[in-house]
């Protein structure tokens, strides 16, 4: 699939930021005043600037406003309203904190499960496609949520616990890595069953319909990102999560060691975003034999 | 709504003989030809003229080669637009409400004043049907010209998809294959029409009748060139060119 840079932005700072937003529900850190100010400011710089990068992938994002409307059966949808409540509900309980020193729990709890679940239906969006076998598992929303409860945890309360997750994280990863590159082969598609020519005899592809770059094959078979596979998973593990949690364990929780571990972390979780697109094949490009 | 019905009346759609096709992309032409002056924004073509041209079709034919485990290896043209499935995945995933399949003959399409140009639905597609266009920005699949199909201003012959009415050896049948004394429907039971990629549950409108089993070629022997060195005047002709 076709790595798009506005989706892997979005998907990594929204994750991010909604992953902040919804420590910052539960009252984690427990500030008000200035330093609640800058927590929040990030939550939402994060979670909005992320959702702003995902509408400049829209070819015809004049109609993005319809896109609320059909939430019983379009996750995409569920997506956009969940993150618009999210961001709605933890707007007032940020007020609170920030201009009048009160916490208002239960508004807060409330945005930190609105937050998780537009983690979740971001998620939903991939897994939902049997087209992709990659994508087509528990475990996808699992990663998501995975990686934004532990981002979130790393800026709103750096320490063990998200050493710990972090590393944990890495096992998930490295699990699912190995799962995807098996998914593809057991979901069953092969060239014969897409042009049902299989029951006579192996079917390859005599000539493409076409002999030009095309939407389907930019978008959908996509073959660049396979070469330097091995090599970004070890960037992903190794940035996005071992260094990050060798900080957080060992190096203790000063600004400048938290900024080092959440730089670093980002920059390997764009690597392994990347990667989640880049290394997904779609059934489409069988008819292509790609 | 994206929601798919639960039954249609109909369920209008296509059978493509890969056993008659020849591969001469008339289909492909005049699928282009009439979708782009009809039915919602144009299919355009970027850098038409120049080295990489790209354009947006409904209908593509792809050609393969299948080769049994004894005998001659055949070549199969293929073509494939949307096979307008019950199950349509393009459908529920549609957040704007632009997807949608009709109740009445089951055809899926585009609304296109909807259509935010996500292109989720390309995605969800397991068939490539779908494609985004790149100047208007919205999707375009086949609509199995539905503005031909029903429309009483064309003689009653034109009242077919344009793949259909153009093909020149009888491979594409259009019908209703909710009718099992339909045409169509009697054509798949004789031939064993199949599904593409069952596996992907979509459980598709249109059909595919696979080629029919050659009967072992003539019972002749393969032609062998009949001779390797020229003889008589040609062998004098080459002698003498060789000389000059």
């Amino acid at each position: 699939m076709h790595p798009a840079p506005s989706v892997i932005l979005f998907s990594v700072c929204s994750g991010l930021g909604f992953g902040l937003l919804a420590m910052l529900g539960l009252g984690l850190p427990n500030v008000t005043g200035w330093s609640a100010f800058g927590y929040f400011f990030l939550g939402y710089g994060f979670a909005v600037g992320g959702l702003l990068a995902s509408v400049t992938h829209l070819a015809n994002p004049k109609n993005a406003i319809k896109s609320f409307s059909q939430w019983r059966s379009s996750w995409l949808s569920r997506e956009g309203i969940c993150a618009v409540a999210a961001l709605l509900i933890i707007a007032p309980y940020a007020i609170g904190r920030i201009f009048f020193g009160v916490s208002m729990p239960l508004l807060g709890v409330l945005g930190s499960v609105l937050a998780l679940a537009t983690v979740f239906t971001t998620s939903m969006i991939y897994t939902q496609l049997k087209t992709v076998p990659r994508w087509n598992s528990n475990l996808t929303p699992v990663l998501f949520l995975g990686y934004a409860v532990t981002g979130g945890l790393l800026l709103a309360a750096p320490g063990f616990v998200p050493g710990i997750l972090l590393l944990g994280m890495g096992l998930l990863q490295w699990f699912a890595w190995q799962q995807g590159d098996a998914a593809f082969e057991e979901a069953g598609s092969d060239i014969g069953t897409a042009t049902g020519l299989g029951n006579i005899g192996s079917v390859k592809q005599f000539e493409p319909p076409h002999h030009g770059e095309n939407y389907l094959l930019k978008e959908m078979a996509y073959q660049i990102g396979r070469k330097h596979a091995q090599k970004l998973r070890m960037i992903g593990l190794i940035l996005g999560l071992a260094l990050p949690a060798l900080l957080m364990i060992l190096a203790g929780t000063s600004a400048v060691v938290t900024l080092l571990a959440v730089a670093s972390y980002l920059v390997g979780l764009f690597a392994i975003r990347w990667l989640f697109f880049a290394e997904a094949r779609h059934v489409m490009g069988l008819y292509y034999d790609k | 709504m994206t929601t798919l019905p639960t039954s249609t009346d109909k369920k209008l759609g296509l059978v493509i003989d890969l056993d008659t096709c020849v591969g001469c992309q008339a289909c492909v032409v005049n699928c282009k030809e009439w979708n782009t002056s009809n039915y919602g924004a144009p299919l355009s073509d970027t850098d038409a003229y120049g080295a990489n041209p790209s354009g947006t079709f409904l209908n593509r034919v792809h050609s393969y080669e299948v080769t049994p485990d004894e005998g001659a290896a055949q070549l199969v043209h293929f073509p494939k637009s949307c096979l307008h499935c019950e199950d349509a995945p393009c459908v529920t995933v549609c957040p704007t409400g632009a997807s949608y399949k009709r109740e009445e003959d089951g055809i899926v399409l585009v609304n296109e004043t909807d259509c935010m140009g996500c292109g989720l639905c390309a995605w969800a597609c397991p068939y490539g049907a779908r494609e985004l266009d790149a100047l208007a920005g919205v999707m375009k699949k086949c609509t199995l010209c539905v503005d031909r199909i029903y429309n009483e201003n064309l003689p009653e012959e034109d009242r077919v998809p344009a793949c259909v009415r153009t093909c020149p050896s009888g491979a594409r049948h259009f019908g209703d294959l909710n009718d099992p004394q339909s045409a169509v429907s009697q054509l798949v039971a004789e031939r064993g029409g199949i599904d593409l990629m069952a596996e992907q549950g979509t459980k598709p409108t249109n059909k595919y009748l696979p080629p029919r089993i050659k009967d072992g070629g003539c019972g002749l022997p393969d032609l062998k060139p009949v001779a390797t060195e020229p003889t008589g005047f040609m062998a004098w002709l080459d002698n003498a060119l060789e000389k000059l």
